[in-house]
């Protein structure tokens, strides 16, 4: 037997339980030694969203229609995995525009449009209400049941209590009472409450234990675990059928839609807002809370099956209500404790909801309802009033006791009709209405305030026509025939099946036929229709929200006196808290120095301007900021010429990066270039110290032989010293080239420029290499053009080239081998040609054999002769002729060096008349 | 600009999955009497599908990937453009 001093006793506990539990968040928060900010807490408090509803009509729907109970949590465990995406960036944005509300979100993302906040803020408080009559009459009904321990009772006995006989009567005023202290307990420029989310996340851990617990007591203790209660459940018909889905048609669309909905409600409840949203502390806890949330939701919903088919295997034909079998499963079994957790375990359901929903609610009909048309209503009086910190709270207060009366009223006179599912789902539909605005809002900047507040006014009316008008009509307040036949007898305009469409169940039907309306309504009127320029700054603002800092808010551009501003904070935020941001922001922005330092006349930047209304955004909301605010600035519009401005900087910074871009790699490459340049030069030096020492290790060696012999034949003396002046040529040659390129290199060479004849250049260059080529036996052939002009340019030069170009086909070609030398006219230029037969060149040598240092090392003949540094000087020697050199080889079939010099500029053919002298 | 790092997309990917295999037609597929383990087909499927994409979503937010903090990625995102 529990008396029911002790059930009354065991709610008043629990309650005060909470306060407690919410005193101290409150008071750790004050601290700074926050208790809620860890991913825990976060995705308990995330958990408000099971309500009274899962804790007892989870069962009730599993009982009359199997797993349709499903949906409603499937749709969240999707979203959650696209929290990342979505409630990441919804937080961001909320946070650096300082929403306070859902409401406040959609009105701030349109403009920040006081209409499309008030709009907001009606169809939530419409579409709420009911959900929260629902949870007081759950704990109005849990309460009596419970009472009456250990008898059951029948539906039908609770009509008859009076209202100060009953208890949801005073839990809602309990509640509002919680409400009140811990939801409004000041003014936050963030509206955070962390007592209030430690509470509801107690509340949510409770629940789960409770129902967990009755689980296990039903299938371990009434029955003998699972599979003896399905083998139970099969063995009854009706049963039976609730363990699949039927094939009725619709069903799979209804699925489906159920899912969708529940997907929307998740994101778009106003206490799911709240707590996901407003009330979060860190965006990084979304990375447990995206599996975590899920995995509680699994887990509150593995029991629910199990204890719809005891209940009814136990109560039938009792006509005992399956939204009660939770309480009176344990009560037939006579267990009192389980009985008592049970109903407390309900009771931190249905609180849990009510609490963050009149909290939430309350913020949006202060911030985006009554302040603006106040602040409208008496312009001048209200905006000259002291203190309006008082008035802002007054009005939360008001709000929270006004919707829950109204609540209270609606589950008195209305709710009774309901099972508590069908009413969750009607409110559901309502807030998922948001969705296109909202979702929209944060993905298209297309989407403006007349797109919105047309989707949003044509969904809601769907809404009402679809679902509340039905449901009127089922209690009585109007006729029936409405449902039956239509109104004014008109068949397509049944509530309950528009233009004929009858596979839906009604929910379905409805969120089918107003999402189809809004959506289409918010697209077609936002394309069709003239954006204004705030709407577009605040759509890029959270469209962009990743890209842009916090601090981004150059598009505001007013003016205001400091004391004005200053005076406007300290009314909604009082004189301490209104100092303290003037400091805060002379800390941030040490240039401009403290706003109110430099006396009373000193004019604030538009930073400051929009500093000062975050801050009141973040407590009266957006909307309303904006009329305050603009109140004390001369708000001058953002032009046309200053968009083109704001864009051409963008531009102009667009450029600077790519040219940037494009010097770094050129430094990239040029640093490249120099390393691969040193690393050459290392090589050089390598075998420039190596060609030097050959010779002087010979000479040397020679020198001391005749030094230390002086007996020494004369013919060998004669050879000694041959070979001594040939290595000394052979170093002077070396040293030569060396200061030769150097000079080319740094430009210091001074060039004789006369009149040249580039046949007698190959005929000295062939004298001078006769010796060479003799020694190695080759047949050298000579084909001159006797018709190449007198060019300008350096004889010796000239000359060198030819040597080098010479020497080096001797030094490449077999003995006995063929060179040829041919001059010739070209179209352009004259060419010289040095063709030989030797080894021959690779392709990927042809194209480095012209840089520095450059010896080609070929397999099986080591490093030929020569320090590589002859081609490079040519080639430097013929680009100072403004000619061009090349080759053209393959491996064992020779090489052609040919290079070409420009024609003197009056002799080219194609110049056909020349100007007359 | 879109979000394109890879702990997105791969969530984006869950997020399709979830929703094609809780929804017609791969639903009707398991809506059977049938008993696995005594247990209906359907309540084992919706589960088993359940948590199995809760393990997948732990396993893809907690991935390597973690994100800079906004400034700096910011900053970046900035200087990539």
């Amino acid at each position: 037997m529990i008396e029911e001093g002790v059930v009354l006793f065991a709610s008043i506990s629990y309650i005060g339980l909470l306060f407690g539990v919410a005193y101290i968040g409150d008071r750790r928060a004050d601290e700074g030694r926050s208790i809620i900010s860890n991913p825990y807490i976060y995705t308990l408090s995330l958990a408000v969203y099971c309500t009274a509803w899962t804790y007892y009509g989870s069962v009730g729907r599993a009982a009359g229609s199997g797993p349709g109970f499903l949906p409603v949590y499937i749709g969240p465990t999707l979203v959650a995995t696209l929290g990342w995406l979505l409630l990441r960036k919804i937080i961001r944005i909320s946070k650096i525009h300082r929403i306070t509300s859902i409401a406040d979100f959609i009105a701030s993302r349109y403009g920040k449009s006081t209409v499309v906040g008030g709009v907001v803020t009606v169809m939530a408080v419409i579409g709420i209400i009911p959900y929260i009559a629902l949870q007081l009459k759950a704990v109005s009904v849990s309460f009596l049941i419970v009472r009456e321990y250990p008898n059951l009772v029948k539906p039908g006995y609770f009509t008859t209590v009076p209202i100060f006989q009953d208890t949801s009567f005073y839990a809602a005023l309990l509640l509002a009472l919680f409400a009140i202290i811990f939801g409004t307990r000041h003014l936050e420029a963030t509206e955070r409450h962390e007592g209030l989310v430690a509470a509801i996340a107690f509340e949510s851990l409770v629940k789960l234990i409770a129902f967990t617990a009755v689980g296990i007591f039903v299938v371990y203790s009434i029955h003998d675990g699972f599979s003896d209660l399905m083998t139970e459940f099969r063995k009854t018909p009706k049963i039976q059928s609730l363990l699949e889905l039927g094939h009725a048609p619709g069903t799979y669309a209804d699925w489906g839609i159920s899912i969708f909905l529940s997907m929307l409600a998740f994101l778009l409840l106003p206490r799911q807002f709240h707590i996901a949203v407003v009330e979060n502390v860190d965006e990084d806890h979304l990375n447990r809370a995206v599996w975590l949330f899920p995995l509680y939701l699994l887990a509150i919903n593995i029991f629910v099956l199990p204890i719809a088919g005891a209940g009814l295997l136990r109560f039938s034909g009792m006509g005992i209500e399956a939204d009660t079998f939770v309480l009176t499963l344990p009560i037939s079994e006579e267990q009192g404790i389980i009985t008592l957790l049970v109903y407390i375990g309900g009771m931190s359901a249905a609180t849990g909801m009510v609490i963050v929903e009149t909290v939430a609610l309350s913020t949006m009909i202060s911030n985006d309802l009554v302040m603006p048309v106040l602040l409208r209503l008496h312009f001048l009086r209200l905006l000259h009033r002291g203190e309006l910190k008082g008035l802002l709270l007054f009005i939360r207060r008001a709000s929270i006791i006004l919707v829950l009366l109204c609540a209270y009223t609606y589950f008195r006179f209305i709710g009774e009709f309901y099972e508590l599912v069908s009413i969750g789902l009607v409110s559901f539909t309502a807030v998922a209405q948001f969705g296109p605005s909202l979702i929209g809002g944060i993905f298209w900047k297309g989407g403006n305030r007349k797109g919105a507040l047309c989707g949003l006014i044509s969904g809601f009316l769907l809404w009402g026509y679809t679902l509340v008008v039905p449901s009127m009509a089922q209690t009585g307040l109007i006729p029936d025939h409405i449902i039956t036949h239509g109104p004014w007898d008109i068949g397509w305009l049944k509530p309950y099946a528009l233009f004929g469409l009858t596979d839906f169940n009604p929910i379905s039907h409805a969120v089918f036929w107003s999402l189809l309306v809004n959506l289409s309504a918010y697209i077609g009127v936002s394309l069709f229709t003239r954006t204004d320029t705030l709407e577009h700054t605040q759509a890029t603002l959270f469209v962009d929200v990743f890209r842009y800092s916090e601090d981004t808010s150059p598009l505001w551009r007013g003016t205001a006196s400091v004391p004005d501003l200053h005076s406007l904070l300290e009314r909604f935020l009082g004189s301490a808290r209104a100092e303290e941001a003037f400091s805060l922001y002379a800390q941030r922005h040490p240039a401009a120095g403290h706003p109110l330092e430099a006396g009373e006349e000193k004019t604030a930047d538009s930073g400051l301007v929009d500093y000062a209304e975050k801050l009141l955004a973040g407590v009266i909301g957006s909307a309303s900021a904006r009329v305050m605010v603009a109140s004390v600035v001369k708000e001058e519009p953002l032009g046309m010429a200053e968009v083109m401005h704001i864009l051409d900087e963008t531009r102009q910074v667009i450029a600077y990066s790519r040219e940037l871009e494009r010097t770094t790699e050129e430094l990239v490459a040029a640093n490249e270039r120099l390393k691969e340049l040193d690393r050459l030069k290392d090589e050089f030096i390598s075998t420039v110290t190596h060609e030097l020492r050959t010779p002087l290790t010979s000479i040397r060696a020679l020198a001391e032989i005749l030094h230390d012999t002086p007996d020494l034949d004369l013919s060998q003396k004669e050879e000694f010293t041959e070979i001594i002046i040939k290595e000394t040529d052979r170093l002077t040659r070396l040293i030569t080239q060396v200061l030769d390129i150097q000079k080319i290199e740094s430009g210091r060479i001074e060039w004789q420029i006369t009149d040249v004849d580039l046949n007698s250049v190959v005929k000295d260059a062939v004298l001078t290499t006769r010796q060479l080529i003799e020694e190695k036996k080759l047949h050298l052939d000579v084909n001159l053009s006797e018709t190449i002009p007198i060019i300008k340019g350096d004889q010796d030069r000239l000359i060198q080239v030819m040597v080098n170009l010479i020497s080096n086909a001797v030094k490449f070609c077999d003995p006995g081998g063929k060179i040829e030398i041919r001059t010739e006219m070209k179209p352009q230029s004259i060419g010289v040609s040095i063709i030989d037969d030797g080894i021959g060149i690779s392709t990927e040598n042809q194209k480095i054999i012209f840089e520095k240092f450059q010896q080609i090392k070929e397999a099986g003949r080591g490093r030929p002769p020569g320090s590589g540094l002859g081609l490079a000087i040519t080639k430097r020697i013929i680009d100072f002729h403004r000619g061009t050199v090349q080759v053209r080889s393959r491996p064992d079939e020779g090489s052609t060096f040919t290079f070409f010099l420009p024609l003197p500029a009056q002799t080219r053919p194609d110049n056909e008349k020349p100007e007359a002298p | 600009m879109p979000e394109t790092r890879p702990k997105t997309r791969r969530l984006s990917a869950l997020f399709l999955l979830g929703c094609l295999l809780f929804n017609y037609p791969i639903l009707s597929l398991f809506n059977r009497e049938i008993f696995p383990f005594g247990i209906p087909l359907l309540y084992l499927y919706l589960f088993s599908v359940w948590l199995l994409l809760i393990l997948l979503t732990a396993l893809g937010a907690h991935s390597k990937t973690s994100s800079p903090p906004p400034e700096i990625s910011d900053i970046s995102k900035r200087s990539r453009k």
